[in-house]
């Protein structure tokens, strides 16, 4: 089992996840998103192969409105 | 009109518009057109996780393809986190390098923080950004980001979102008088006329999202601010008379005067 933190908030997922199976997780497939693992950036052509570990932080965010 | 170039490319319009405070995505969407603009800021913000999956996309309606998009860094108190988000930003919009920072020194007035600001900027400039720069309307620090690498400086006219429009006018002219890249005044414009006073300064451009957004009518007011920015850049080309007190001059010629008629009064 592995604990991550996802903007924020604790999450647990019952075995070991690439990035893109967690974005699978999330339905976030086909988002324009883009993640950053403990502080730094995962590009979006490396999350078939970026593996999560237990504590990571992500960041993940969209564009939204604003000034 | 000539064109407003920033970090190499040519804008027809000197107005820049942030997609804030609309009612939903279809008025952002009608205000932005009726702007004019060809620039728009958006902010980079923590996703829904698990909740809200077919949320409608901000860049559904103002498609980047026909906008340049301006990612900000709009509520980051720090330079950290002002770096980190537009490093999301430029992985967001497949290596989108025009950025527009700003780093805020207290929730209350929204005032640029300008040290941190300066040392987000050096970071920004040397990972290869191009970095508008929000900033106080401190002449010296304008022209510091300026040196620092940062392709346009945007100084405040009063504070984000107030509306009171260009409070110190004298010192926007000195930072427009030394700079050699483009002056965008950013914030506190409130409504057309201020954005034509900005641009009759000499200011490259202006930028801004409540005056818009917070309108009663925000479509006619982005309109009428396509135009104030227009009319003020024309005014600044054409070069304004001289303000005197008294005219002596009258517009009409004094002489070819008719008589008058003798014994009547008019």
């Amino acid at each position: 089992m592995i604990a991550l933190t996802i903007n924020g908030e604790p999450r647990r997922f019952d075995e070991a996840l690439t990035v893109a199976q967690l974005i699978e997780r999330l339905e976030l497939t086909g988002k324009r998103i883009a993640l950053e693992r403990n502080g730094h950036i995962v590009p979006r052509g490396l999350f078939g192969e970026e593996r999560l570990a237990d504590g990571d932080k992500l960041e993940i965010v969209v564009a939204v409105g604003g000034g | 009109m000539e064109p407003m170039i920033i970090a190499g490319k040519a804008y027809a319009s000197r107005l820049l518009v942030g997609t804030g405070k609309y009612k939903d995505f279809d008025e952002t969407r009608r205000a932005i057109e009726a702007s004019g603009t060809q620039i728009v800021t958006v902010a980079i913000r923590r996703t829904n996780i698990g909740q809200n999956a077919n949320e409608p996309n901000l860049l559904d309606a103002v498609p980047p393809s026909k906008y340049t998009l301006l990612p900000n860094t709009a509520g980051c108190y720090s330079a950290d986190d002002a770096v980190r988000t537009l490093r999301l930003a430029r992985e967001l919009l497949d290596g989108h390098k025009l950025v527009k920072l700003e780093v805020l020194g207290d929730p209350h007035t929204l005032y640029p923080n300008v040290i941190e600001t300066i040392a987000a900027a050096k970071t920004l400039v040397k990972e290869g950004f191009d970095v508008m720069v929000y900033t106080s309307d401190d002449p010296i620090i304008a022209k510091q980001l300026e040196e620092v690498g940062c392709c346009a400086v945007m100084p405040l006219a009063s504070l984000i979102g107030s509306g009171m429009g260009i409070l110190n006018p004298w010192n926007l002219q000195i930072i427009i008088d030394n700079a050699k890249v483009p002056v965008i005044v950013d914030a506190g414009v409130g409504t057309a006329s201020d954005a034509a006073i900005a641009m009759e300064l000499g200011c490259d451009g202006v930028l801004m999202n409540t005056a818009i957004a917070a309108a009663k009518d925000p479509i006619l007011m982005a309109s009428a601010m396509d135009k104030a920015v227009q009319a003020g850049r024309e005014a600044f080309l054409a070069g304004r008379m001289p303000k005197k007190l008294y005219a002596a001059a009258p517009s009409s010629p004094t002489s070819g005067m008719i008589s008058p008629v003798k014994g009547k009064a008019a």
